[in-house]
């Protein structure tokens, strides 16, 4: 890229906290505006600029048909496409309707249900178009936006790792409290990126950058089923924020005999 | 005990992570998305106290991008180091844009070298083949212009080299000067082209085909695929070479360079600091066994 | 006058001193006099851990700890003594071969890069209350960073700075095999001093000139032959109470001779990969470094940080990744551990601590699947690929892939 590249965000099915974890690179936004140009952020400004772009930060999952066409449009439109937070990459909280009936949920919160038009399903931007590169959490961390912004200009590959949260509890010395406490975290199962928050505050991992490498989410499941919790408890903690990622979802119907997802 | 020796760190440090700044020089394309580049280093006390033995490679940094183990190509009358690089990384797709002018770190040499007779060193006289695949005739090369420069240790030596098209095959400018020095140098595609004459097929079929008076004082040094390693070593010792005088050369993810970080592991040995270069006969029980 | 003996008497090397225990607060004192910071276990977020020791006041005393396959309990019990516990998950490994520690950098200006190595001078450390096994882990630790062709010069700088005051082990965990590996329960070497607590003492044995020049400055008399004596029972204590054993005969070839076991697959069923056993190793070593730069670009960091050989791009590299399952990452960590450590660095890297038993999250236990590897395997589903011998081949190709078989691609 000889020129600065176009920077444009996107929202979709979301809450708009990812987006903002870009407004909250306070010390970082000006550096970050002399190596890229920020062309569409509709959060910060009202001043949006026409495709094509070079780089589209997406967030949000698709819910509508609308935006199971306009995610086209932003993907025809972009160089490069990444996901960013929970819902882009694995549908978000709201992808629990996956497991519900969409007619019953919008008759129980709408009052007029005529107006809604939503799909039965939440489903992640990678279901829909090829992603470049999925930035995981929910919200994102803000160090790893910028990591992956850097990375795009400078032409080389983002590091964002993929391993266990574990590993980053333990350089940090927390102690382990599954292994403590029996608290059923999901640390093990879960990729890293947040720095291991909430287990140094004694409150399990409960998966918002989704699953790591190759989990083996059955055995840590039935592990906690046969120690210190329920199905009834387990099944609602893989079913979060990463409701819909694959390696949770498979675990959690497996272990969940009324699970139902819906039809995608 | 172990015939391929790992040398010492540059002695003007004894910190094993002390990075030397270097300028790319000149940038040759080898072939499709592998290139050459030599590097001069920007101390000129370091340039006189660097030394590699041929086999050897650099850990080549770009800073904020990180390190690649490269093997050192060799180095030119100029003084100048050379490593052939293929783009497939950070790190090496950098370098590729960066180009001449580029500056660099460079951690080294490390690793194991190829266990050739040398003047300081003289073997019994012996027949070399060397077998390459693409761009593992890349580490290979120092040690042929050492060859050219010891001929008179050796008896018969035969270079191999495979591509998978004659646009891949590398140094083919020096093909002529190796072969001015009574070396046998011999050339197979895959899929040849329009104005391909030569062999194609694999390198074993070069290698089955030598005539060899003396296989039980025949060194054989190759590297390239695992695969294809694999296939030279066994079609070496069916034809009476022993296992003991295999040597291939072996890639694993480098991460620290000399046996620290633990990444490069592969059975009992460190390919960073007990290879890359290693007796075949040695790691032959380690490289059967699928992803270990 | 201790010091003076203590060299007079090296070859003796047992020295056995006795001290009330209220005298280790001016042990304390007089090392942090000498400019140490004492490192010793505390209670923290239900563990004990290592952190800053000022006073006994700090030390976890009267607690003790109950441990099995995945799980880790402190409490408090009807005792009084200040060392009754076990090991908890930290090791020392953290103050000497730190998570995360810079290496070098790089500053560009306009003449270009400067290439720095500035590590931080080593701070002063005194370690109290280091177990025999710890003792064991950090001699297998000075092995890998000190007695190889490269020397890491922050290991040493940080191993050269540190004080060792280790305590002898008096009760044992269920995770604890030390018997097995030969490293204790009584600390032998590798120690300034060790200590034994008894009822209302402590004894110490010193272990080199500077314990000895160290316990100079508080009050001591020589241990008498019942101090000594009980001393001795309270050991004997902790190796009645190891449960947990290893056999670990001809283990490097058991283990080497049996890649293929069908265990593996079985035990990768239940492994997480999740990297805790070898955080939690006091002699894993495995580390990557990174890149930390500014937006600018400009000013380069090079970290180093603890990784591990569960990770599934610890093993990336051109080619593809060479341990991609789980049973190939374990049987990367049990094999280098157990058996090909021997080849390396001429010990074993396990040293019985039980620390990966603990704290495993599926409490898969390494001795249990040593046995299990023992046994003869039912078949072996795995068998070692061997290719088909190349076909001489002009075109057409031969089923081999000679593509494959041709092209050097990823080595460079």
């Amino acid at each position: 890229m000889s020129h600065k590249p176009r920077l444009a965000v996107f929202k979709f099915a979301s809450c708009d906290g990812c987006q903002l974890q870009l407004l909250s690179c306070e010390d970082e936004l000006l550096s970050l505006a002399e190596s890229v140009e920020i062309v569409h952020f509709i959060e910060a400004s009202s001043h949006v600029e026409a495709g094509p772009y070079d780089i589209a930060l997406v967030e949000g999952s698709i819910t509508t048909a609308h935006d199971r066409q306009r995610i086209q449009v932003v993907r025809e439109q972009s160089q490069t496409l990444v996901t960013i937070g929970a819902c882009a990459t694995a549908g978000g909280i709201q992808a629990l309707k996956n497991w519900g009936d969409r007619a019953d949920y919008v008759r129980s919160v709408y009052a007029q249900p005529e107006y809604i038009q939503t799909l039965a399903t939440s489903t992640a931007i990678a279901d829909h178009v090829r992603v470049d590169f999925e930035l995981r959490g929910c919200p994102i961390n803000r160090f790893q936006l910028l990591e992956v912004l850097q990375a795009l200009v400078a032409g080389r590959k983002p590091r964002t790792p993929t391993h266990s949260v574990c590993l980053d509890c333990k350089r940090r010395g927390t102690v382990c409290i599954a292994i403590a406490r029996d608290a059923a975290c999901l640390g093990p199962i879960t990729q890293a990126g947040c720095g291991a928050i909430c287990p140094d505050f004694q409150r399990g991992c409960y998966g918002c950058f989704g699953p790591s490498a190759q989990p083996n989410c059955d055995s840590l499941a039935d592990w906690y089923v046969q120690d210190r919790t329920t199905h009834v408890q387990l099944v609602p903690l893989l079913r979060n924020f990463n409701a819909d990622a694959e390696a949770f979802k498979a675990t959690g119907d497996r272990i969940d005999p009324h699970s139902e997802p819906g039809t995608v | 005990m172990r015939p391929a020796t790992a040398s010492a760190p540059l002695e003007v440090s004894n910190d094993p992570w002390r990075t030397w700044g270097v300028t790319v020089k000149r940038l040759v394309d080898e072939a499709p998305n592998i290139f050459t580049i030599e590097l001069a280093f920007n101390d000129p006390r370091v340039a006189s106290e660097y030394r590699f033995e041929p086999g050897q490679f650099n850990m080549l940094y770009v800073p904020g991008v990180g390190e690649s183990a490269i093997s050192i190509a060799g180095q030119t009358s100029a003084k100048t180091l050379q490593h052939s690089i293929r783009a497939v990384g950070s790190v090496t797709r950098a370098i590729q844009r960066g180009g001449v002018g580029m500056q660099l770190g460079l951690r080294g040499p490390f690793g194991t070298s190829w266990p050739v007779a040398t003047p300081s060193a003289p073997a019994a006289v012996h027949d070399l083949i060397i077998a390459a695949g693409g761009i593992g005739l890349a580490p290979l090369k120092a040690m042929i212009a050492s060859v050219v420069h010891n001929r008179t240790q050796f008896d018969r030596v035969s270079v191999l080299i495979g591509a998978r098209t004659p646009a891949d095959l590398l140094y083919h400018l020096e093909y002529d000067q190796w072969r001015q020095a009574a070396i046998d140098v011999q050339l197979t595609v895959d899929r040849p082209d329009d104005g391909w004459t030569g062999q194609v097929g694999v390198v074993t079929l070069l290698l089955e085909r030598l005539t060899l008076p003396h296989p039980t004082a025949t060194r054989v040094f190759t590297c390239g695929p695992e695969v294809m390693m694999r296939y030279v070593a066994k079609s070496a010792e069916s034809r009476g070479i022993p296992s003991q005088n295999i040597w291939v050369t072996l890639e694993r993810h480098m991460n620290c360079a000399i046996g620290l970080c633990g990444h490069c592991q592969l059975g009992p040995e460190f390919i960073c600091k007990d290879g890359p270069v290693l007796g075949f006969d040695r790691v032959r029980r380690w490289l059967s066994v699928y992803d270990l | 006058m201790l010091a003076a003996s203590y060299a007079n008497h090296r070859n003796r090397i047992l020295m056995l001193r006795k001290f009330a225990k209220a005298e280790l607060n001016r042990l304390l004192a007089h090392l942090r006099s000498l400019g140490f910071t004492v490192l010793g276990p505390k209670l923290e977020d239900e563990a004990i851990v290592y952190g800053q020791v000022d006073s006994l006041a700090d030390l976890p005393r009267g607690y003790s700890d109950s441990q099995q396959p995945g799980k880790y309990r402190v409490s408090q019990a009807e005792h009084q003594f200040y060392f009754e516990f076990n090991l908890g998950p930290h090791s020392w490994k953290q103050f000497l071969f730190p998570p995360r520690v810079s290496l070098s950098t790089a500053q560009l200006d306009a003449t270009g890069w400067t290439f720095e190595t500035p590590h931080q001078p080593a701070p002063k450390l005194a370690f109290l209350g280091v177990r025999a096994c710890e003792l064991a882990a950090i001699a297998v630790q000075d092995r890998v960073f000190l007695h190889g062709p490269y020397v890491d010069p922050i290991y040493q700088a940080r191993r050269e700075a540190v004080l060792i005051i280790a305590v002898n082990c008096t009760v044992a965990a269920a995770t604890c095999f030390c018997t097995s590996m030969l490293t204790g329960p009584k600390c032998q070497a590798g120690f300034d001093l060790a200590l034994t607590e008894l009822d209302d003492c402590f004894v110490a044995e010193v272990g080199s000139q500077r314990g000895a020049e160290i316990l100079e400055a508080i009050t001591t008399e020589s241990a008498t032959p019942p101090e000594i004596e009980q001393a001795k029972v309270r050991e004997q204590g902790a190796v009645e109470q190891i449960q947990k054993s290893m056999d670990t005969t001809n283990i490097r070839n058991v283990l080497l001779d049996n890649l293929e076991h069908p265990h593996w697959d079985t035990v990768a069923e239940r492994c997480l990969s999740c990297t805790n056993c070898t955080m939690v190793c006091p002699t894993c070593f495995c580390s990557s470094v990174s890149e930390v730069a500014d937006l600018s670009g400009e000013h380069v960091q090079r970290i180093r940080q603890w990784d591990s050989c569960f990770n599934l791009d610890f093993s990336y590299t051109a080619s593809g990744t060479v341990r991609n399952d789980r049973r190939s990452r374990f049987r990367q960590w049990l094999t280098h551990k157990l058996a090909s450590w021997h080849d390396q660095f001429d010990s074993s890297g396990c040293v019985g601590c039980g620390r990966c038993i603990t704290w495993c999250p599926v409490g898969i236990d390494l001795t249990e699947e040593v046995a299990a590897l023992r046994e003869p395997p039912i078949s072996n589903r795995r068998l070692p690929v061997i290719e088909p011998p190349p076909t001489i081949c002009h075109l057409p190709r031969s089923p081999v892939d000679p593509h494959a078989a041709i092209s050097a691609e990823e080595t460079q």
